[in-house]
């Protein structure tokens, strides 16, 4: 589990981040959505370790994160896989390359061990045939699903994913998501996931976190979602007239 | 203050590239492909402008000798000590930090505009290290790059000496044989070291740090060259005084 408790964070006189405190448990898909600007990314980079933050505790199953040392951040970080908006694949590298690079760096395994397990990975996420292709050559869908291979390779306690969905169709945006949310529950993970993708939030949000100016605005789930009375939700969650129409289904169905 | 401000990260840097080593499998790999990406990949250009430098430095000193009573075998003595003093160690290493420095510069901020930095960091991996060390180590073969450039600068005067009829093969030999000082020859290895290390870590010091997309990434190739160059020549400045003064 993960625990975040009045977490501050500030670029220079502007407060990105203020006083958030949640938490994210083991085998669900958390999502963290809000609008541009709202400090989704900047939240998600504090957990991560990637920006120091002014106040607050993050704590990994007890392990809080400002008291390990650089050694410890990196051991814990070792348990971490992330899934970046960009995929972030090395470009110098194959494919299967990009897969293998996370067990090269922490395993002791056999060439053929990482093959295999690599081999498994890509299947899992539907690229049985893509091993020797450069990323350059690969489509953005697969690129996202290469970087989820590499992020589950290694068996992560914790995946972090920053827009899983950005730059792709809706059809491969479902597959996207189902397959994080299959993982997740196959492995036991504690997942994260920044979005603002309102499919994903009906589709795989077993806890949603809404940020906005950079506070907790509302937590719930994918359930709740459609029957919470907060403005600030419902003008972005449904801000488009096909959610309306699907919210005011959904209520009239339930009432 | 920004001056200091990146000179003390800069220095930061550099303790923080020795710490939590990569697997030495691993290591390996990434230094064996800086070798081919640094070194031998710049083995042709320093080739090429040794040699004809080499026959510019010999042209222009037999052609400034009008005087009779100035002995011809000069020309090879001039174009041994310009070559292994100052050409070789000094002035190539200004070319290649435009080769190897925007190299390095536009490969590393590229992976951080791409995320890929992150990506190392947030698997825990010291991005430092893994980046910067490799490039330091493989840096550490360019002394046998400037000698081939020297003999190639040395060989470049011969070609445009003899046949340019400008003196001839013994006058030139006996040039190259004068007074000759093992000592500069120990110099001239002792500044490429130091140039060496500069020419891996500023570069990398920009890419690592930048901030920002494609256009930074060309910006910070620029400034690396210049700082690159400017520290250098500054080195080239104290190094000299402190080893030949």
């Amino acid at each position: 589990m993960i625990l975040v408790e009045n977490l501050y964070k500030s670029f220079g006189n502007a407060e990105v981040l203020k006083g958030i405190s949640t938490s994210f448990e083991k085998g669900k898909t958390n999502l963290i959505i809000g609008q541009s600007g709202s400090g989704k990314t900047v939240f998600l980079k504090c957990l991560l370790g990637l920006f120091p933050y002014e106040k607050g505790i993050i704590s990994y199953d007890g392990k809080i994160f400002s008291k390990l040392s650089e050694d410890q951040k990196r051991d814990l970080r070792a348990e971490i896989g992330m899934v970046f908006q960009g995929s972030a694949l090395f470009d110098s590298m194959t494919i299967v390359e990009n897969v293998m690079f996370p067990l090269k760096m922490f395993t002791k395994m056999s060439k053929s061990e990482m093959e295999d397990r690599a081999d498994f990975v890509l299947k899992r996420v539907n690229l049985p045939d893509a091993h020797n292709k450069m990323p350059s050559e690969a489509s953005g869908g697969m690129q996202k699903r290469v970087a989820i291979a590499r992020a589950i390779v290694n068996n992560p306690k914790y995946l972090f994913c920053d827009e899983p969905n950005s730059g792709l169709d809706p059809k491969t945006a479902i597959v996207i998501d189902n397959l994080i949310q299959e993982i997740t529950d196959e492995y036991q993970m504690v997942t994260v996931i920044n979005s603002h993708d309102m499919n994903s939030v009906m589709e795989i949000g077993e806890k949603i976190v809404f940020l906005r100016h950079g506070i907790k605005e509302w937590q719930g789930s994918k359930d709740t979602i459609f029957k919470t009375d907060n403005k600030a939700v419902t003008d972005f969650v449904y801000s488009s007239n096909l959610f309306k129409k699907v919210r005011q289904m959904y209520l009239e169905e339930n009432e | 203050m920004r001056y200091l401000h990146n000179t003390g990260r800069y220095f930061l840097m550099i303790a923080e590239m020795f710490r939590k080593p990569t697997k030495w499998s691993v290591m390996r790999t990434l230094i064996l492909k800086d070798i081919d990406d640094l070194i031998i990949s710049s083995l042709g250009i320093i080739a090429f402008i040794s040699f004809f430098v080499g026959g510019v430095i010999t042209i222009q000193t037999a052609l400034n000798i009008e005087n009779p009573l100035i002995p011809r075998y000069l020309v090879g003595f001039a174009t041994r000590q310009s070559v292994i003093l100052e050409f070789a160690p000094t002035f190539t290493s200004i070319i290649m930090a435009g080769k190897v420095g925007s190299f390095i510069t536009s490969s590393i901020g590229t992976m951080r505009v791409t995320e890929q930095i992150d990506a190392l960091e947030v698997m825990g991996i010291n991005a430092l290290n893994y980046l910067v060390f490799p490039k330091t180590i493989a840096l550490m073969l360019y002394p046998f790059a400037i000698a081939i450039g020297m003999f190639l600068g040395i060989l470049g005067g011969m070609a445009a000496c003899v046949f340019g009829g400008y003196t001839s093969l013994e006058d030139y030999v006996l040039g190259l044989q004068t007074d000759f000082d093992g000592f500069h020859v120990t110099y001239s290895f002792i500044k490429t070291y130091v140039f060496a290390f500069v020419l891996a870590t500023i570069p990398s010091f920009y890419g690592f740090y930048m901030k920002g997309g494609a256009l930074e990434v060309g910006k910070a190739s620029t400034t690396a060259f210049v700082w690159t160059s400017v520290v250098i020549i500054l080195l080239n400045y104290i190094l000299t005084g402190m080893l030949l003064g």
